[in-house]
């Protein structure tokens, strides 16, 4: 399957959608430079007064932070949220209860006391107090936080609509065998064949079928997490892709599958480079860089892409709030729009790339000679 | 710097999650999919070849029907040539012999009618000849009863034999 109609869309929709944002655009600019002064106004009523002026002003850096970071309840509006278990590994012993108990009536983070030690949830990281109730800074250090938080929980039900999807086309596979796809089956099968002919097996080679599960699944799991992140409401609106802990696990699974799987030609190629004997020690350290900065790179690019996208979509939205009126949202639902159909084409291009550089990495472990 | 810091909990159910991920879909979804999908290719593939040998077959049993159809034709013709040549010649045969037995019979019929002419005739001349000395006999008988009449005719006789 050739996907280059994505990148070609017609000269005309393109200048179509130009010229209205150029329309725009001084508005914008208009914008920030009253966005400016509203910070400044905010900063000073902030250091002036405590955290009730806090709440009071509309603080857009807090909030998009807020957003696109994690939480250990998942907000849905106004002050209600959906509680999600806590689990701390505490030098004690292992703690297990509600995010309920850490939040009051307000939604302001109160002190509660656990089975071993008082916990209080301070922006989203569980302290330890003492008697005193000041934070113990030797104890909450130690403690280890497992809680099922919101990226957790988006991460979960993520999984379980892979599952979903997938071992239901896999039984209508098992019902129609032989038989032309039909339904869900024939929007996954395309994908599945274009993953298997244009990622997998360009780059990997005649032994692509080993990797396919893997190739598969991290593309889905890519793909499928992107998505859900850009449904505003639950069950989306978590931004895993977006996390560095999740892209950080991914690439570690990349890392470790390319070099397990490279072969002696891989390793000569980074410990017996052509190059002369004096600078084979300036060789292994750029070879062995070159080696952990790849994953790395995948990691940065998928994190970096996904959240850039939930800041601006999060940014625009704050223009309502930063300008306090309604009149400034056509113009902000216009560009949220517009960066919403980007998105989309992000998320599965994000996926794509992901999965694409995956396979190139394993390609150049398992290639057969090298130079 | 927060949103650079991995924690260490979502590390680990993300860890966690799609290893358990990866195993449950290559055992459910990517094996059977995958299986099904090569082998459909494979089958249609199959298929496809399988249409291009008949349809060579095709062609070639359609090319050997006519030219069995021309040598059938060929044969044909040669068979109907012969069966005309005899025909003729059975006639001709046929012909010759009901002429030669003809005229074997009218050899026969003529000899036959010769000799029952030459019998009849034979006959004939017989009953003739017969009659004749009959005829004669009771002539001369009646005529010899007188004697006058043998008389003249002894003279008549007589005058005969002067005359020759």
């Amino acid at each position: 399957m050739d996907f280059s109609h994505f990148l070609n869309f017609k000269n005309s929709s393109i200048k179509a959608v130009f010229a209205f944002f150029l329309i725009f655009l001084s508005f914008n600019s208009f914008a920030r430079q009253e966005n400016e002064s509203v910070q400044d106004v905010v900063k000073d009523e902030v250091t002036q007064d405590s955290h009730q002026a806090k709440e009071e002003k509309f603080d857009p850096t807090v909030i998009i932070l807020e957003h696109i970071g994690d939480a250990h309840s998942w907000h849905l509006w106004g002050h209600t949220s959906i509680p999600l278990p806590v689990i701390l590994y505490t030098p004690s012993g292992l703690e297990l209860f509600s995010s309920a108990n850490l939040l009051n009536e307000h939604h302001e983070a109160i002190p509660f006391k656990g089975k071993y030690y008082t916990y209080l949830n301070e922006e989203e990281h569980i302290v330890v107090l003492d008697s005193n109730g000041k934070v113990d800074e030797t104890v909450s250090s130690k403690i280890i936080d497992f809680s099922i938080t919101k990226n957790v929980a988006a991460l979960f039900i993520s999984v379980i609509v892979i599952l979903v999807i997938f071992s239901s086309v896999a039984g209508s596979y098992k019902k129609r065998v032989g038989k032309a796809p039909k339904g869900l089956q024939s929007w996954v099968e395309p994908i599945v064949v274009f993953v298997r002919d244009d990622i997998a097996r360009p780059n990997i080679g005649y032994k692509f079928e080993r990797f396919m599960p893997l190739l598969l699944t991290v593309f889905f799991f890519i793909w499928i997490n992107n998505m859900m992140g850009l449904i505003p409401i639950f069950p989306g609106s978590a931004n895993v892709t977006g996390n560095i802990a999740v892209t950080m696990v991914l690439s570690f699974i990349v890392l470790v599958i390319v070099n397990v799987n490279g072969n002696k030609y891989y390793w000569s190629h980074i410990f017996k480079p052509d190059v002369p004997f004096w600078l084979l020690p300036i060789m292994w350290i750029v070879e062995i860089i070159g080696v952990f900065s790849k994953p790395f790179a995948l990691m940065i690019r998928l994190f970096a892409n996904i959240t850039a996208g939930h800041i601006i979509v999060l940014s625009l939205i704050s223009l309502i709030f930063i300008f306090k009126t309604l009149a400034i949202a056509p113009v902000s639902i216009a560009f949220v729009l517009f960066m919403d159909v980007l998105e989309l084409l992000v998320a599965f291009l994000q996926a794509f790339i992901f999965t694409m550089l995956t396979a190139l990495f394993i390609g150049t472990a398992v290639e057969e000679h090298h130079h | 710097m927060d949103l650079v810091t991995p924690s260490i909990g979502l590390v680990f159910w993300t860890a966690l999650s799609f290893l358990i991920l990866l195993v449950l879909l290559k055992r459910l979804a990517w094996k059977p999919m995958l299986g099904a999908i090569h082998e459909r290719e494979r089958s249609i593939e199959e298929a496809l070849n399988k249409a291009d040998l008949a349809r060579e077959e095709m062609a070639r049993l359609s090319s050997e029907n006519e030219t069995l159809l021309k040598q059938a034709r060929v044969e044909r013709d040669e068979i109907l040539k012969e069966a005309k040549e005899i025909k003729d010649q059975i006639i001709a045969e046929a012909k010759n012999a009901a002429q030669e037995e003809g005229n074997k019979m009218i050899e026969k019929a003529k000899v036959e009618i010769n000799n029952q002419k030459v019998a009849a005739l034979r006959e004939v001349k017989n009953q003739v000849a017969s009659l004749s000395l009959n005829i004669a006999e009771k002539v001369l008988r009646k005529q010899f009863n007188d004697k006058q009449k043998q008389d003249a005719l002894v003279s008549d006789l007589l005058n005969d034999v002067k005359l020759n």
